[in-house]
């Protein structure tokens, strides 16, 4: 069973294979559930021109935000993006393309391009400027428009427990974009919280099974948190 | 006198129902959770993968797992469900969300609604805003009715860029409620001591003025 044991013992081989000019499809949702270790091993390689997917582009300093630091993210596709500093200025400079994208038709896209459907209609964003240039169409009395599926030469996700045939459960709100990442890459690569033995994981409750799963690593997470709020009690 | 944001936030806590999944956005409306009448039960949808959100945390309570759109640590209620954004999303495109709250910076006599970007100013993003509009079959938008050089934000044609087009069906401002339908304001409610004439000269938009209009009531 050799074959199914996507378990990697360093980052370097988390990550072995991503090039220059290569789309990486990262989970999360802010600072939560996002892969901090393979992010920053992105950093460490020194990759560049890179097309990054992902809900948003984190923080100056942590979470995708270390990429903008070397200039190596060439554009961003997002739904919400510039809570960094770093990222409206090369926003700002014309350094750094971004396609700012509806997070359901975000979600969707990425649920579309690993299921093997090159495109579907939505309301989402009739009618503005998200869509124009494209396709639209009215079924049934309302009108949709086209919106074209995303996969990504590498996804990179956080989970909380896998196995080491790269069946993944996620932890609380920490699932969020990480579900549909996997399945959108080429190669795969889970971060994970913890690796438990083949059958610990009850087989009705795994929530990515291991099939969209390439590689699974071990990691130490910081779990920054973006807005502390807390009530007395 | 305008409402407060707590008062704007309490008038659109009586469009609540009881069995109703909500789903509110960031600023007014997400204080319309702290409103929710008495003796009816709404379940709080979030949007990055939440339904049945509760309060913010205790200290011992804190996880950075368990967060709600805003960003904020957040808690989940007992019989909640959690689950990843393209089923988050399909709850909001497919119209299982039975209200939505959330603010813009104008709104036209057409239910159009602009909400995310200013030209000449940083984009940030719509975020989940234009799934939303898209999705709810029952809007309600927050705002003030004018902004803060007396300029009206119930216009008869947007000019920002559009979030969604021919979706509000109800706003409610500082000043008044409103219901947007055949192409109008139809004004439903002021707020306590605001004239008629006030909400008139303060709304740009074709506003409809039926009989005596009533004050809003707030127990």
């Amino acid at each position: 069973m050799a074959g199914f044991n996507k378990v990697v013992h360093s980052y370097e081989d988390a990550m072995a294979g991503l090039q220059d000019g290569m789309t990486v499809i990262a989970g999360g949702f802010g600072l939560c559930g996002i892969p901090e270790g393979l992010i920053a091993q992105i950093k460490k390689m020194g990759t560049t021109d890179l097309t990054v997917v992902s809900n948003n582009c984190g923080v100056d300093g942590f979470g995708l935000g270390i990429l903008l630091e070397d200039r190596q993210i060439k554009k961003m596709v997002a739904s919400y993006v510039g809570e960094n500093a770093l990222f409206e200025k090369q926003l700002l400079s014309g350094e750094l393309e971004v396609e700012l994208t509806p997070q359901g038709t975000l979600a969707e896209k990425m649920r579309a391009g690993g299921a093997g459907i090159p495109a579907f209609f939505t309301a989402t964003g009739y009618g503005t400027p998200v869509a124009e240039g494209k396709e639209t169409r009215e079924i049934n009395g309302r009108n949709y428009v086209l919106e074209p599926a995303i996969t990504g030469d590498f996804a990179i996700v956080r989970a909380w427990k896998a196995d080491r045939y790269g069946n993944l459960v996620f932890r609380h709100t920490s699932m969020n974009f990480n579900p549909m990442a996997a399945t959108a890459g080429k190669i795969t690569v889970a971060e994970v919280e913890e690796i438990v033995e083949p059958g610990e994981l009850e087989p009705s409750q795994i929530h990515t099974p291991g099939i969209y799963v390439q590689r699974v690593i071990k990691g130490s997470f910081e779990k920054r948190i973006e807005r502390r709020m807390v009530r007395q009690g | 006198m305008a409402l407060s944001r707590e008062q704007v936030a309490m008038r659109v806590a009586q469009e609540l129902e009881d069995g109703y999944y909500v789903n509110l956005g960031i600023g007014i409306p997400t204080l319309v959770a702290n409103y929710v009448p008495a003796g009816i039960e709404v379940m709080l949808q979030s949007e990055n993968g939440l339904l049945g959100m509760g309060p913010y945390p205790t200290e011992a309570e804190l996880d950075a797992d368990m967060i709600n759109a805003g960003k904020e640590t957040v808690t989940a209620i007992k019989g909640a469900a959690i689950f990843s954004s393209a089923e988050s999303f399909a709850m909001i495109r497919g119209g299982h969300v039975d209200l939505t709250v959330l603010g813009a910076f104008e709104v036209d006599q057409n239910g159009n609604i602009a909400s995310w970007m200013i030209p000449g100013k940083l984009v940030k993003g719509m975020g989940g805003a234009m799934d939303l509009v898209a999705g709810a079959q029952n809007i309600v938008v927050t705002m003030t009715h004018a902004d803060k050089y007396g300029n009206s934000k119930l216009l008869q044609s947007c000019t920002l860029p559009l979030t969604g087009v021919g979706c509000v069906k109800k706003i409610v401002t500082d000043l008044a409620v409103l219901e947007v339908r055949d192409g109008a304001f139809h004004l439903l409610e002021r707020a306590p001591g605001i004239s008629v004439k006030e909400i008139q000269q303060k709304t740009a938009g074709t506003l409809i003025v039926n009989g005596d209009i009533p004050e809003m009531q707030f127990n």
